[in-house]
């Protein structure tokens, strides 16, 4: 099999690389590589609107919002096959395999990954306790109750305040469910704050900052767990614990970029995001192949990783397209105090449509404080803000002809004054 | 009428499942009572997985004999029954120059017990072997005979192969009290009653119960838990051999070691535990997992962490294996107090304990007899040509539902309609590692439920973790219902 572009992953990323690719240029060939049975990712279990606005200007739903981009599909040089797990990827080739191919192997010029992310699982956060029924991550809790319309249980406590469990706090409230704490170990929420207000504020949910579960009870199925109040070093503090009567427990404590497939081929990982170091096109390390949508960085919202996605997928396309290889001197984005991580991670000026977007995280909140950048040693963008948290992507926006001149690097980074 | 047997085995464990396979084949009718939902539910599915070579028991023990003939025995069955083997041998590390007599006495040990192509490897030769070793290593005994070995597949294999010839098997069948009468025992289980000539206790945690139902001479077992944990398959390689610290006189310490899946694993704890039953890791436990791994080997890759779990020992005061006829009840025999070595051992106890059996009854060999047994088809291990092969005739083999461990929906169904099948999501996981990887089931699980459900043709909001009033739904949301 051939195809001038592969698109691994079928959900936001993927959908908005391979319409972006497709339009870039109407003589390529794309194929998107799905291993679930629909298009459009974890889209489909996120009923709740609040998509689209930055895209569409209107709020849609999951499934809508995902609508839109499969809408386009139609009349573009776009193949998907459904229900196709990518197995390795290499330069120029993709093996896969499904219940009507077999094992297959897919030549082809360019790859874009878009795998999204995993959540961290019960064990991998070291939850002491029993191993009964009743303990979830939050995702899979949704997909229990959005697709398969049934119950994870009646009552709950949650463990991390990441988006998908803020949301899902209210889902089971509506659902009828007793949410009885959202328990958050660091002193700050993962999630965003509109998700705080929306999900727990208005249901009266409390959110218990500095706390963690420290057990779980019941052999068969939960009964209880025990939370405690933890210390500056997040260790909890003895005599703080308090036992809740619940069923479930369920867990968003953290989104982990799927690159299994990345790391097989080779492509260099960034240790703070888990995904690819990219450049301006969000081509990897290895030439040809890019990365976009949460399998890059973990987002807050599904409209800027379909900007980000179809950036990669314009980049994907030129790049068949060109036969030189892409060269020009590497400009190095640098985080400074309190910037956990910048993608992308280096700019080829001479691959720049118009401006460049840095989007990063902090790595703590921070208050009245101003987002600075730097160009070689100058200041550029100096923006005070109210607040910047974690659990909030910041971005900034240079300038093309700001760095034409640039020789040396431009740093990010929080600032006093 | 009640239901009558020639033998009753009480428990459906590595070490009840290898006592039925070998009476698979006389000529007998066997019957397995599993107290709980499906094979493989108590210490079997919760230990390290490791064969051990034998140097560690005293000679002349049950503990030794059992384990150098178990181990013997374990290439040549793991052949037969289909189960996941690596004898990739064992170092048992010094790191402490004063205590290298220590390692002297270990070799003698082994020497007496019959462990053979045992060495003492100085320092530089351990690194040789274990880049990741501490250190601080001084020298380390050598074991090429130990190995690692998949403990869910051991058990079940020994069940499958043991079914297959005739025995059978109950689940959610406690037994409940055992009376003597004039041919041998009956034995109740809440609303069943079965009538017996044999009864063969291998209750595990619960076997001092059982014996202490019909002998006077009482026995205890104390529950002793070990908390491991597991990292992701990407840390494969870390260390290459069975890494034991120097043994205690509370066991054989903390060991890290590849999995036959390829993942790492490192523990056990070994701390006294209140209940048979419920085996909680605790952060203690986990802290001093961590504790033992660093002492010999360094930069455990710890934020490859995938889960955490315990199991419990059946430590028996007497601290040794009790393989024996009951001197105040014949016709009633014990296998209690079956600690490590007991994976190792398993087979050689089953092999054990069917001759004085047999002996008992005067049973004779069945004319046929099948000792292998095919584990479900694994679409990963085989070539891409034989994998589409394998598609293109059972399509259900190119879905993939665990992603994390490329496990498709072929194997799930087969684990779920073989005989002695899973009937619950930590049955399918046991046979099948869907669920086992780095996601830990958040992905699968409610497509694996979705699977049970419709094998079964139950609905799916009975579909359970591990049985009993384990159900992960609690009803349908108020659009559905």
């Amino acid at each position: 099999m051939r195809a001038d572009i592969v698109i691994v992953g079928g959900g936001p990323a993927g959908l908005a690389a391979a319409i972006a690719a497709a339009k870039e240029n109407r003589n390529l060939d794309v194929l998107i590589l799905e291993r679930d049975s629909e298009l459009g990712g974890i889209l489909n279990q996120c009923i709740h609107n609040g998509f689209g606005l930055h895209t569409f200007n209107e709020e849609l739903t999951g499934p809508e919002y995902a609508d839109r981009f499969e809408q386009q599909l139609d009349g573009l040089n776009i193949r998907y096959m459904l229900n196709t797990m990518v197995l390795n990827v290499a330069s120029g080739s993709v093996t896969a395999v499904n219940s009507s191919e077999g094992v297959f192997n897919v030549e082809c010029s360019a790859i874009v990954l878009c795998m999204g992310c995993r959540e961290r699982p019960r064990g991998a956060l070291n939850i002491p306790g029993l191993r009964p029924a009743g303990v979830f991550t939050a995702g899979t809790a949704q997909r229990l109750v959005n697709i398969e319309g049934y119950m994870p249980g009646k009552e709950v406590v949650i463990l991390g305040s990441g988006d998908i469990g803020l949301i899902m706090a209210r889902r089971m409230t509506l659902e009828g469910a007793k949410v009885k704490a959202v328990c958050e170990l660091m002193p700050y929420s993962g999630g965003l704050k509109r998700n705080i207000v929306q999900c727990l504020d208005d249901f009266d949910i409390p959110l218990l900052l500095s706390h963690t579960v420290i057990d779980i009870k019941g052999k068969e199925r939960v009964t209880s767990v025990v939370i405690a109040e933890v210390d500056e070093s997040l260790k909890p503090i003895p005599g703080s614990e308090q036992e809740i009567p619940c069923d479930t427990l369920l867990l968003s404590c953290g989104l982990i970029p799927e690159n299994e497939l990345s790391r097989a081929c080779d492509v260099k990982i960034n240790p703070a995001t888990n995904g690819p170091v990219v450049n301006e096109s969000f081509e990897t390390s290895i030439p040809g192949i890019f990365a976009c949508g949460n399998v890059l960085h973990v987002h807050d919202l599904v409209d800027y990783v379909s900007e980000e996605s179809a950036r990669a997928g314009r980049s994907a396309a030129r790049y068949v397209a060109s036969s030189k290889p892409n060269s020009g001197s590497e400009i190095q984005i640098k985080t400074g105090n309190g910037v956990r991580y910048t993608v992308p991670s280096f700019v080829r000026v001479e691959g720049l449509d118009s401006d460049l977007t840095i989007r990063f995280r902090s790595g703590n909140v921070y208050k009245n404080l101003y987002i600075d950048v730097l160009i070689d040693g100058n200041q550029k963008i100096h923006r005070r803000k109210q607040i910047i948290t974690p659990g909030e992507m910041e971005q900034v926006i240079l300038k093309k002809d700001d760095l034409s001149d640039c020789t040396g690097e431009i740093l990010v980074q929080i600032t006093e004054g | 009428m009640n239901e009558q047997y020639d033998i009753i085995i009480i428990g459906a464990g590595v070490t009840g499942s290898a006592i039925a396979r070998e009476l698979s084949c006389f000529d007998c009718k066997v019957l397995v009572l599993e107290k709980d939902e499906d094979l493989c539910c108590g210490t079997s599915k919760a230990n390290s997985g490791i064969v051990h070579a034998g140097y560690d028991a005293k000679p002349g023990t049950f503990k030794a004999r059992m384990n150098l003939r178990g181990n013997q025995m374990m290439p040549s069955l793991c052949e037969e029954l289909d189960i996941p083997f690596k004898q990739i041998g064992s170092l048992v590390v010094c790191t402490d120059e004063s205590q290298r007599s220590g390692i002297t006495e270990l070799f003698e040990r082994g020497i007496s017990n019959g462990v053979p192509d045992m060495k003492i490897l100085e320092a530089d030769e351990v690194r040789e072997l274990e880049p990741n070793i501490s250190d601080d290593v001084v020298c380390a005994l050598y074991a090429p005979t130990a190995g690692i070995i998949c403990p869910f597949r051991l058990n079940i294999a020994l069940a499958e192969c043991a079914n297959q010839n005739g025995v059978e098997f109950r689940f959610d069948c406690p037994v409940t009290s055992i009376e003597s009468s004039a041919s041998g025992f009956i034995v109740h289980s809440y609303d069943s009653v079965f009538e017996c000539s044999v009864v063969v206790n291998c209750a595990g945690c619960h076997a001092d119960e059982i014996h202490n139902m019909v002998s006077g001479n009482k026995l205890h077992i104390t529950p002793r838990r070990g908390d491991y944990i597991l990292l992701d398959r990407s840390c494969e390689g870390f260390v290459n051999h069975v890494i034991f610290p120097q043994p205690t006189k509370l066991g054989k310490g903390i060991l890290v070691t590849p999995t036959v899946h390829g993942n790492i694993l490192a523990g056990p704890t070994a701390i006294d535990n209140d209940s048979r039953d419920e085996a909680p890791l605790t952060s203690e436990g986990i802290a001093k997992v961590l504790e033992g791994t660093a002492k010999n080997v360094k930069g455990l890759p710890v934020k490859q962490v995938i889960t955490g779990f315990s199991g419990l020992r059946a430590h028996e005061d007497g601290g040794e294996f009790i393989l024996e006829e009951v001197s105040d009840c014949p016709g009633f025999f014990d296998c209690v107090g079956i600690e490590s070595p007991g994976l190792t051992a398993c087979p050689a106890i089953g092999e054990y304990m069917a001759r004085l059996i047999a002996d008992k009854l005067s049973l004779s060999l069945k004319a046929f007899w099948n000792s292998e047994c095919k584990d479900i088809v694994k679409p990963f291990e085989l070539s891409d040509e034989e994998r589409s092969a394998l598609i293109s005739s059972h399509p259900e083999y190119g879905k993939i539902i665990c992603r994390c461990e490329t496990i498709t929906e072929g194997e799930i169904i087969d684990a779920v309609k073989r005989p002695l099948g899973a009937r619950s999501l930590d049955g399918v996981k046991r046979r099948t590692r869907a669920g086992m990887g780095r996601c830990q089931g958040g992905f699968c699980s409610p497509r694996v439920m979705e699977i049970i459900s419709r094998e079964l043709g139950v609905p799916l909001d009975t579909v359970t973790k591990n049985g009993g009033s384990s159900k992960i739904l609690t009803g349908r949301t108020k659009d559905e219902s």
